[in-house]
């Protein structure tokens, strides 16, 4: 006992700042006392987070099959719901797939940072099932997508040229969240998520906790706090959402960027007509995301060589947008360090140093805490040139990822494609069932009218 | 392949090929997604990590006690009572400007009253924290930091924390002291227990 309290003081002593034992500490009672020991209590249990993969599994099972086989979109909006109630108010939109590529990013770069599990299987999950059966992840299992649903009341239909642009958004929001996430920075897409205030608003999950627990909820019920920034932030969003459909899905949402890649490369996906397409358009006006795609018209005089010519200038151009979009971002990469604690507490003594900036003696000050420490300025300088040599090398490869991104674009838009029908374009689709119920060809299959269904064949 | 007369020939296998790149990309992403979740698998821990602070680290700003999304924050002053002198005169307990040394609630430091004093025989008496009044604002921390042993320390309590992926408290504490643990052992006593 004693040999630990010298152990533990001198701990405490060559830390510096701290207290050492001023004051004798007594190991015998005459009365009779013992000291208590101190109670540490055992995190909540996890249980929860293996029935979320249980119901994530379940439910996208179920969506795959709702979009590619049973086809009924009341079925999916069902679903829909479902997942809302229970993935958003139950359980607090956390663990969600969207933060988890910051945590999976965090477990590739930082050495420090281990992943759990759970975590990972989240993350990786419904990539497998987008690769293998399109999108459903994003139309009936994702709360947040749900949440925009919900509130769609007016779409108003976004030109391509803009929904094009718009597009990048997300890809530039992934590759900020990536760099953040895997220099030990920030996990931007946690912080800025607007959709956990509106869950936290209506906390199913701690109800049912305080009900099942008699009301006992360490912390209480209603016992989160909501920013008022993220509340505004939701409700900006919210209004947007009512006039432009799912914005956040198509436009920010940065783990729907990796789907919409995977989801090009789909074995299955949504198809709209089960037998041969009458050219109605009754699809496309049902669509609310912009993802259907008209059949191409029949080009009789079409010259080849040009178009040949035109996807080899634009291979070259997608090389040289990858080049110039990471040298691009890596001129950000002093702005973009900042946002690392470490960087602006060296920037901070470095100014401080050189008279630039007064000292401050609040003890929520880092330069006051950091001064208390005694760790030398040389280490605090080498540890935040590490970071920002890290920066420099995280900023060339996000923004090269959102050159390659555009450059990709462009040669996809420059490839002439053949569509005999009226299709849903394999990176936008949503998967949220709304083209095929409004298909007349789909209404007479349900009468019983036709029999041959083909389903997910591509063409 | 610019043969015009073999245009249509090609046009079904033009579908073909585009198929074949696009199965041949799925296989590829599919490989890939599975080796790089092998290694993060191998990397990976079921019990997955917690919040905690670094006792050593800890400067008492008083973060903890508006940061946490909890309307009360997660974090809890914690009594090392090894390492208490059970003073009369705690510089935890007592404010630095104390008119009498009782549980009046004008001498005590703690704001909600958290410490309970007890007397146990002379000349000691024993602090205790009731964790359900605490908010974890530090004020006793500081105090016993700076004058006394040092035995009182904030700690994230993890029947309460919800273990956001990313802690506010964390973002905002001006030392640095906020370190992820793994959940199976969640704490960082600051008296011996730690040591071994």
């Amino acid at each position: 006992m004693r040999g630990g309290l010298i152990i533990a003081t001198v701990l405490v002593l060559t830390t510096g700042v701290f207290a050492e034992q001023r004051f004798a500490v007594p190991t015998e009672f005459d009365s009779g006392y013992t000291k208590p020991t101190t109670q540490h209590p055992d995190p909540r249990a996890s249980m929860m987070q293996y029935v979320d993969l249980g119901v994530l599994i379940a439910t996208l099972g179920l969506a795959s099959f709702l979009t590619l086989k049973f086809r009924r979109r009341w079925a999916i909006f069902t679903l829909m719901i479902f997942c809302l109630v229970y993935f958003g108010f139950v359980r607090g939109g956390c663990v969600c797939p969207i933060g988890a590529i910051q945590n999976v990013a965090m477990a590739i770069f930082l050495g420090d940072y281990t992943l759990p599990l759970v975590v990972l299987a989240i993350f990786v999950i419904p990539l497998v099932f987008t690769l293998l059966l399109g999108r459903a992840f994003c139309g009936a299992v994702c709360p947040l997508g749900a949440v925009q649903d919900v509130f769609l009341l007016r779409p108003l239909r976004v030109p391509g040229w803009l929904d094009q642009a718009l597009g990048l958004l997300a890809y530039i929001y992934l590759a900020a969240a990536v760099l953040l996430a895997a220099t030990g920075s920030a996990l931007i897409i946690c912080r800025y998520d607007p959709f956990v205030s509106l869950f936290r608003l209506l906390p199913l999950g701690k109800w049912i906790e305080a009900l099942t627990r008699g009301g006992t909820v360490p912390g209480g019920i209603a016992s989160i706090t909501i920013s008022i920034h993220l509340l505004v932030l939701l409700g900006v969003l919210v209004v947007i959402c009512m006039f432009v459909g799912r914005a956040y899905c198509r436009f920010l949402c940065p783990y729907g960027a990796i789907l919409r890649i995977c989801s090009r490369l789909s074995l299955k996906r949504v198809t709209i007509t089960p037998e041969e397409c009458i050219k109605c358009r009754l699809c496309e006006d049902a669509c609310h995301f912009g993802a259907i795609r008209q059949p191409t018209q029949t080009h009789g005089g079409h010259d080849r060589t040009r178009g040949k010519g035109l996807l080899a200038g634009m291979v070259l151009l997608a090389g040289a947008l990858t080049f110039a979009a990471g040298w691009g971002a890596s001129l950000l990469t002093p702005y973009l360090a900042r946002t690392n604690a470490q960087v602006r507490l060296a920037e901070q003594i470095w100014r401080e140093q050189n008279a630039l900036a007064a000292r401050s003696d609040d003890i929520n000050d880092p330069g006051e805490v950091f001064r208390r420490t005694d760790t030398p300025i040389a280490r605090l300088y080498d540890d935040a040139e590490d970071i920002k040599r890290r920066f420099l090398i995280g900023s060339w490869i996000a923004g090269g990822f959102i050159g390659l991104v555009i450059g990709g674009r462009l040669v996809r838009l420059s490839v002439r494609r053949r569509r005999e029908d009226y299709e849903a374009d394999r990176g936008s689709c949503l998967a949220c069932g709304r083209c095929f119920a409004k298909c007349p060809m789909e209404q007479a299959r349900r009468k019983g009218r036709s029999v041959s269904l083909t389903t997910g064949e591509d063409e | 392949m610019s043969d015009k007369a073999n245009e249509n020939a090609n046009k079904s296998k033009r579908v073909s090929r585009r198929d074949l790149l696009r199965n041949g990309l799925r296989g590829g992403a599919l490989v890939g997604l599975g080796v790089s979740t092998g290694m993060l698998w191998s990397q990976s821990r079921t019990e997955g990590s917690v919040w905690q602070i670094d006792p050593l680290k800890c400067v008492a700003c008083g973060n903890c006690a508006t940061y946490c999304v909890l309307a009360t924050s997660a974090v809890k002053c914690v009594h090392a009572y090894r390492m208490c002198g059970y003073c009369d005169l705690c510089f935890g307990y007592f404010e630095p400007k104390h008119e009498a040394r009782n549980s009046a609630a004008e001498n005590q430091l703690c704001p909600t009253g958290a410490i309970r004093r007890t007397y146990v025989e002379d000349p000691y008496y024993e602090y205790t924290i009731d964790e359900s009044l605490c908010v974890g604002c530090g004020k006793c921390v500081r105090g016993c930091e700076e004058q006394g042993n040092g035995s009182l320390y904030l700690q994230v309590r993890h029947d309460r924390c919800l273990n956001c992926s990313q802690c506010s408290i964390a973002e905002a504490c001006p030392a640095g002291a906020f370190v992820r643990l793994p959940a199976g052992a969640p704490y960082l006593p600051k008296d011996m227990e730690r040591e071994g």
